[in-house]
């Protein structure tokens, strides 16, 4: 009799469990009737721009730095007079790494709060989610992570780098290397699967083999199966586009299966500073990551950004990649409402091409047509102290392409 | 070959993490019958304190053996408090406590969140446990899986023969089969309640040690856990420890096989259907537990 009773009980709790998950899953998104085309409110003395980004789940360990860092930019900019003599006042939201509550709460700050501009999203998922919305209201969105590419969107400036910046340069590094097969290791979702599809045309035209390809759910801590699979491809080296605190199993699982930088390295598009911190140098020695910005990269305008940021937040805090573009993409959207004399999303967006700031990565400039910028590519490796030193750069800022177009190898992708 | 045996001890490990789960709630759900599902929050309970003996006591291999005992009797003591508090007046109601316990479960993670921030930390496991024992035949294995799995074990070991030999052990037997025929005869069985919600909630505890030798420790961590938990305790039969073993580690190994020849996700799935298909030929679990209990 009893465990019949547990049995319907735990139907019911399974129900409720179920009931849970469908409420976080389903779209919250309004249907937008009368919203398209809401202007910011700048009506008074101030203008206000809004901040989305996970404070808390599985990708809070990233983007609570790249809040911090577009904090930063607000304040440095109301220091000096503001934007067309406005001062910045700052909307935050959490996006809670859920990619319907990012669309609503991109929402609530276009429509509700009427900012002039969103900075934040990291994940591709999340950007996807909120596409629509900047879309359909005209709004628009400062994405500072780099991503797999192959899309634009008129109202979304891409501030982070696209493949040809960050992957491909990776995949250069590699071959120079002398590395001949691959193994990717990625998170279930849109930026590891395409990034993955652009490796493989990458490898099939370069002579690199691709090993194996797998992947785990975000927020996934299991790797022992994974971590099994890449020791006995003997491979030359792993790509890793995991996101989020999966590195954190990862590592630990590759660590104590016996496999270090010297006998397969892995390089990573996903861990910046911040993440090394969290995963634990021990697990990270000598490890390869691909980016545009480290902490160690010199310039006077980085050490004065470094210092800005460790005078705010902490001397221990790191600076990284995505919170670099995420502080240069406030200035940018300064320079381009500066230049347009008008917080108008149109005017702003005729007004950016060709606008340069001296980045703390070195000079950046805003490509018109793709709304991406040109960056330098840097290859680094992470040493015992947290930080990563660079050992490859391109030399000069890289256009930005983020369909591939001067690459015939990419001519299937889309 | 190596792979084989790679992937079988995968499994195996996966399976200890399962049954280190699932041990608490196969007592205080299979046992008493009460549903807690802020099972998964007394885990995380044992990982953050993991986390703050770190913080304090540095070496991290001491701070680690420390952690056993205090997660336990940390973890065991919330079990007690939401036992006097709530599910004492709820042992008639087993949907109730199910509600009740869900409630605390979402209080918990945000008491979490407040504590130790929303961001996810994470332990240093000591050096000991980071490295690997190298067999013949380029075989490894891991030691951190090698512990959790010696900690699985000990904890099943350990319960076994304290519901087998200890005079608490006959009592709490003598509980979940009859109450009220026990209460005549004397055991005092609002006591042996909330003994046996210590016990059930400090395993708990001890889990979210070893979970902190695998991944990050997080205010959620608990509610991925708390399915698989469930799911081993009714697949093994309520009531029934050997269940749970058994089916901790046949479900490992079927993880383990599905994810070696498909993909992480739909090995998951693989596994939900066996389970489905399972509970269709034997809706009672792999064993039954015989009671004379009216209840």
């Amino acid at each position: 009799m009893s465990q019949f009773r547990g049995r319907r009980i735990l139907a019911g709790a399974m129900t409720l469990i179920a009931a849970a998950a469908l409420a976080g899953c389903g779209s919250k998104t309004s249907d937008g009737k009368a919203t398209a085309g809401v202007s910011a409110d700048v009506s008074g003395d101030t203008v206000k721009v809004g901040l989305l980004n996970s404070l808390s789940g599985t990708m809070a360990i990233s983007e609570v730095t790249v809040r911090d860092s577009i904090m930063l930019a607000v304040e440095e900019i109301n220091a000096a007079g503001g934007v067309l003599g406005k001062k910045i006042v700052p909307v935050g939201e959490d996006g809670a790494s859920d990619w319907p509550t990012f669309a609503e709460k991109a929402e609530k700050l276009i429509s509700q709060d009427r900012v002039a501009a969103v900075f934040g999203c990291w994940t591709s998922a999340s950007r996807k989610a909120v596409k629509p919305v900047f879309e359909k209201n005209k709004a628009l969105l400062f994405y500072p992570v780099q991503y797999e590419g192959l899309e634009q969107s008129p109202y979304i400036f891409y501030t982070g780098a696209t493949t040809n910046q960050q992957i491909v340069p990776g995949l250069d590094y590699l071959k120079a290397q002398g590395k001949k097969s691959v193994y990717l290791v990625g998170s279930d979702y849109v930026f590891p699967r395409t990034a993955n599809k652009i490796i493989k045309a990458y490898a099939a035209a370069n002579g690199m083999t691709v090993l194996g390809e797998d992947y785990a759910p975000l927020g996934s801590t299991e790797f022992g199966t994974i971590v099994n699979k890449v020791r006995s491809s003997k491979a030359d080296a792993v790509f890793n586009t995991l996101n989020g605190d999966s590195n954190v199993a990862f590592f630990k699982e590759y660590t104590s299966a016996g496999l270090t930088a010297a006998r397969m390295p892995v390089v990573s598009v996903s861990i910046a500073e911040e993440e090394v911190k969290g995963i634990g140098t021990q697990y990270l020695a000598d490890q390869l990551t691909a980016w545009n910005y480290y902490q160690t990269t010199p310039g006077a305008a980085n050490q004065k950004f470094v210092a800005a940021y460790k005078a705010k937040f902490g001397a221990d805090k790191p600076t990284s990649d995505p919170m670099e573009a995420a502080y240069v993409a406030v200035h940018l959207w300064k320079a381009m409402v500066t230049k347009a004399g008008s917080f108008d999303v149109e005017k702003v967006r005729t007004a950016s091409g060709g606008i340069t700031y001296d980045a703390p990565e070195g000079l950046v400039t805003v490509d018109g047509p793709t709304q991406h910028i040109a960056k330098t590519a840097r290859i680094g490796k992470v040493g015992g102290d947290g930080l990563i030193t660079e050992v490859w750069n391109s030399g000069k800022p890289i256009t930005p392409d983020p369909y591939l177009k001067s690459y015939p190898w990419a001519s299937g992708l889309s | 070959m190596t792979v084989l045996f790679g992937q079988l001890f995968t499994g195996i490990s996966i399976g200890a993490v399962l049954l280190l789960v699932a041990l608490g709630l196969a007592l205080t759900f299979g046992q008493m019958n009460v549903i807690n599902m802020a099972h998964g929050e007394f885990i995380m309970a044992g990982a953050y304190t993991t986390y703050v003996l770190q913080q304090t006591v540095t070496a991290a291999g001491w701070s680690l053996l420390v952690a056993l005992p205090v997660a336990f009797a940390v973890a065991g003591t919330m079990g007690v408090l939401l036992e006097v508090l709530l599910i004492r007046r709820l042992y008639a109601r087993p949907l109730d406590t199910l509600l009740v316990t869900w409630g605390v479960s979402l209080m918990l993670q945000q008491l979490a969140r407040d504590v130790f921030g929303s961001p996810n930390v994470q332990t240093r496991a000591p050096a000991l446990l980071t490295g690997n024992v190298a067999l013949p035949g380029g075989l490894t294995v891991a030691n951190n899986r090698l512990f959790i799995l010696a900690l699985a074990l000990a904890a099943v070991l350990a319960l076994t023969l304290a519901l087998r030999l200890t005079p608490l052990g006959r009592r709490i037997r003598a509980v979940v089969q009859n109450r009220d025929l026990a209460a005549v005869s004397g055991i005092p069985t609002a006591r042996v309640d909330r003994t046996t919600f210590f016990i059930g909630s400090g395993l708990a505890g001890v889990a979210g040690v070893a979970l902190t030798l695998l991944g990050p420790i997080g205010p959620t961590m608990g509610t991925n856990l708390i399915i698989d938990a469930f799911l081993v305790v009714v697949v093994g039969g309520i009531g029934q420890l050997k269940g749970s073993v058994i089916v901790a580690f046949a479900l490992g190994v079927l993880q383990a096989t599905g994810e070696y020849l498909t993909t992480l996700s739909v090995a998951k799935v693989i596994v939900f259907v066996a389970i489905v298909a399972f509970l269709q030929w034997r809706p009672q679990g792999l064993f039954t537990l015989r009671t004379r209990s009216l209840a």
